[in-house]
């Protein structure tokens, strides 16, 4: 009887100096249009599903919402002195799996090898990689094929999973569409990080736990104790299910319920730039144009056509009516926190439609001409809304558009097919490095090997192509940003492009909280706080 | 009558193979799956080789052919988007898609009929008129206005219904899971049912009261007024009961479409079922899902329709008779 007893009064006073050290700790529900795929960490590079993994496994490095990259399992690296191809990371010590494995060096070269294997869809990151591996416990060697300056950007990208789980399991390998089988990581899960996966049903919930051993708690506030994840793929479902209170915080904020979300009482909505800009490319070397009513002649290969048409969109507009506000009109396709990016280059130019006008006349297109315009209708924020207005900006100069929207399923066949089947076509670009490299080689290069599969413009310039392929070599870091400065300075005046805007994205979320854009659009909850109620 | 179940069972068959066709021809227009499998850098000569490996660079018909041959086999293949087998995606979700067709069924048919039977009896009466209106507004509003309307009221302003899920739900045996056995299962239910069920709920009040007004003129009513019988006797007893015999073959026959058309009921409330699965896929280009979501629905309407025609050879004797004379 007596113990019993003594067992309920400690349990009563436990529970009571629980709730007494946790006044600010409660359970966050977080709301967004789409599940993740799957759980398993090298399985696929979507955005939905790095959002929901990055609570549960971490990579060598992170970025906070800025971009900023910083330290996570790997305290510090560098680029051995004696050797420009080799990267040596070293690790943070004492770092348990949430099944109580030790974290060692060995975990670090298994996840980088399966990160490598052909059926990963990070692989991408890595493809400069010849060798990851281990030094001692707590050291790790990544060796390069030739000197690659960047390649701590992509650690971020890279998360680190259990060696001896994945074995045991029947993980080794990441998740393959092929194979029959459904991976055990698929639905399990075993990382480093804040939560701890307790349930997942696909498509329903996927249900976390805060994860009290958290080796790096000292630096995180750590606030909720029971992270539930919903996708609800409705916009009006979304918001009503966030003004009812039954989620606490909602990312894909339709931009036409922030004005709204933002009166309403005890919500608030936070908003910043995305890392993507929104923008328009054509063919501009084709020797004829299908789409087009100029017969024998590729009207946008003129430079002054394309400046012309440039000159034409009225990105304040487009800003002020198509995107009510939710934008940040731009001259480059370069996110602002991009290494290479200048306020210079980022300065669109004003609209003219006399000049441009005079433009398309000294060009040769007095009366202007007629083409074709691809556009997806569910990749980006209003993008056909985007389009529409373009078309009628475009027309005002005298160029008729014929407005051809898809799906982006559709859409993006038409850009990547080896020939293009488009001539005209908006697309969005967002830059996971963080680093203009990344756009020169899928944008700007021609297409050769490896590079320039998203440049369906046709440009082909043989000094901009050899300067791009120099950045991946060089190590001196000034060197490298002053070829980086040449190469746009050249590109703005080529205008391959024609910019529109970086996306903005806004939160909205009960007002006990304060969630900040984050601008890979991958919030990081751990950094939560809560506020009183 | 073995001829003619055989028959029938063929003319189903043909039936399912059209449906595959037509299935087929049309996912070669909803764009290319690889694109949705591969991240937004991979190369192009990888792209290619995962294109041939999954066979789509094949000819229409050899694909067409491998899928039948695969789907005969209860082979429906692996999801490009989760790499999760087909059969147990469909399976993992039916028992939320059969719970809430089933929840609209039993509401369409427990509100509709006492409401026809009313409108019917009491043509003049004010309530009938309101009834009228609301069975109107049933038919003419879509779905999806109704369960957003619904949401608005229940969820946002009353706060007293949840806006979407299945709330918690119980795992009965290996794979069936119910909503039915807790508070929040059922909450949840509400307010989907009735967006799904009311269109069905203003068809069977206006065939009751149609059919309940064309039996209240017919003569063995006449006698049985005449007889001096209770007017309570002989509506419920007499009129009512042979009003039902057609009002339970649309119901029953509707059951298939209340599964079809609950896409997007379940899209509105974020119902974990099939159709919002099949929606999905759709957008990600899944095929391998839409097929099976597609042979999946033919089959349940072909099963209810030989189902009904069946039945209808046994329970008359003429159609057995015709039937025999072809």
């Amino acid at each position: 009887m007596k113990p019993r007893f003594l067992t309920l009064a400690a349990a009563l006073l436990g529970a009571s100096v629980l709730a007494l050290g946790a006044a600010d700790a409660r359970p966050l529900k977080w709301a967004r249009s789409g599940d993740a795929l799957t759980l398993d960490p090298h399985g696929q590079n979507e955005g939905p599903t790095t959002a929901l993994n990055q609570h549960i496994y971490e990579g060598l490095t992170e970025r906070d919402h800025t971009g900023k990259l910083g330290p996570l399992l790997a305290t510090s690296w560098r680029v051995l002195p004696n050797d420009p191809t080799t990267w040596e990371f070293k690790l943070q010590s004492g770092i348990k799996f949430h099944d109580g494995a030790p974290f060692t060096a060995d975990d670090v070269v298994f996840s980088y090898e399966r990160a490598m294997q052909p059926t990963s869809d990070f692989k991408g990151y890595l493809s400069s990689v010849e060798k990851v591996s281990k030094v001692d416990d707590l050291t790790v060697h990544i060796k390069t094929k030739g000197p690659n300056p960047l390649l701590v950007n992509n650690t971020e990208s890279i998360r680190i999973l259990s060696k001896a789980w994945a074995e045991k399991n029947n993980a080794v390998k990441a998740q393959d569409f092929k194979n029959k089988e459904e991976n055990f990581a698929v639905r399990n899960a075993n990382g480093t990080g804040p939560f701890i996966l307790v349930s997942r049903e696909t498509d329903v919930k996927t249900v976390m736990k805060r994860n009290d051993g958290y080796w790096n708690k000292a630096k995180v506030p750590l606030e909720v104790t029971e992270l539930t994840f919903v996708p609800i793929k409705q916009d009006a479902t979304r918001v009503a299910a966030l003004l009812s209170g039954e989620v606490d915080f909602v990312q894909d904020v339709p931009v036409q319920d922030i004005a709204r979300l933002k009166s309403a009482p005890k919500m608030r909505v936070t908003s910043g730039a995305e890392n993507r800009t929104i923008f328009f490319g054509m063919d501009v070397a084709s020797a004829d144009l299908k789409g087009d009513d100029v017969q024998g002649k590729n009207p946008f290969a003129d430079k002054r056509v394309r400046q012309a048409l440039n000159m034409a969109i009225n990105r304040g507009a487009i800003q002020r009516v198509v995107m009510r506000g939710e934008s940040v009109p731009t001259g480059i396709i370069m996110p602002p926190f991009v290494n290479g990016w200048t306020k210079e280059l980022d300065a669109a130019p004003a609209t003219d439609v006399a000049k441009a006008k005079a433009l398309l006349a000294e060009a040769g297109y007095p009366n202007g001409f007629s083409t074709t315009l691809h556009c997806p209708n569910d990749r980006y924020v209003n993008d056909e809304g985007i389009c529409q207005a373009a078309v009628g900006m475009f027309g005002q100069i005298g160029v008729k558009v014929n407005l051809v929207s898809q799906s982006k399923s559709i859409h993006f066949t038409l850009i990547q097919k080896n020939p293009p089947e488009t001539e005209f076509y908006l697309v969005g670009w967002g830059v996971p490095t963080y680093d203009s490299d990344y756009i020169f080689s899928f944008m700007y290069h021609s297409r050769t090997g490896s590079r320039g599969s998203w440049n369906a413009t046709g440009y082909k310039d043989a000094e901009i192509d050899s300067m791009i392929q120099s950045l991946s070599q060089e190590i001196d870091i000034a060197k490298r940003d002053a070829t980086i400065s040449k190469i746009w300075t050249k590109l703005k005046d080529e205008t391959i492009y024609l910019p529109i805007h970086h996306q903005a994205l806004s939160y909205a979320m009960n007002s006990s909280l304060d969630i900040p854009v984050d601008v890979a659009n991958s919030p990081k909850l751990k950094m939560v706080s809560f506020k009183g109620s | 009558m073995f001829a003619f179940i055989l028959r029938r069972l063929f003319q189903s068959l043909i039936v399912m193979l059209s449906v595959a066709l037509i299935a087929f021809a049309m996912f070669r227009f909803v764009g290319d799956p690889v694109n949705q499998i591969v991240s937004i850098d991979t190369p192009q000569a990888q792209v290619a080789e995962i294109r041939r490996s999954l066979g789509l660079d094949d000819p229409f018909l050899v694909q067409f052919a491998r899928y039948i041959w695969n789907a005969a086999r209860l082979e429906f293949g692996v999801s490009y988007q989760f790499r999760l087998p087909v059969i147990s995606l469909l399976g993992e979700r039916a028992p939320a898609t059969l719970e809430l067709a089933l929840m609209s069924a039993l509401f369409s048919l427990v509100v509709g009929i006492p409401m026809g039977v009313y409108t019917a009896l009491k043509r003049e009466s004010w309530l009938a008129k309101v009834f009228q209106a609301v069975s109107l507004i049933g038919i003419s509003l879509p779905t999806f206005l109704i369960g957003i309307l619904l949401i608005y009221l229940f969820s946002v302003t009353l706060g007293v219904l949840p806006s979407f899920g299945r709330g918690e739900v119980v795992r009965l045996g290996s794979w069936w899971t119910t909503g039915l056995l807790t508070v929040s299962g059922l909450k949840a239910l509400v307010l989907p049912s009735i967006t799904l069920g009311l269109f069905q709920m203003t068809l069977i009040m206006r065939l009751v009261r149609a059919e309940m007004l064309e039996v209240l003129r017919a003569d063995y009513i006449k006698f049985a007024r005449a007889r001096g019988l209770k007017t309570r006797a002989v509506h419920f007893g007499h009129a009512l009961k042979n009003t039902l015999v057609p009002v339970i073959t649309i119901a029953g026959l509707q059951l298939g479409s209340i599964i079809a058309f609950a896409i997007i009921t379940e899209t509105v409330f974020q119902w974990p079922g099939m159709g919002q699965l099949f929606l999905r896929s759709v957008q990600n280009v899944d095929i391998p899902i839409m097929a099976a979501y597609l042979m999946l629905i033919s089959f349940l309407f072909v099963t209810i329709n030989l189902a009904v025609d069946l039945l209808y050879a046994a329970v008359d004797p003429r159609l057995r008779a015709t039937v025999g004379a072809h």
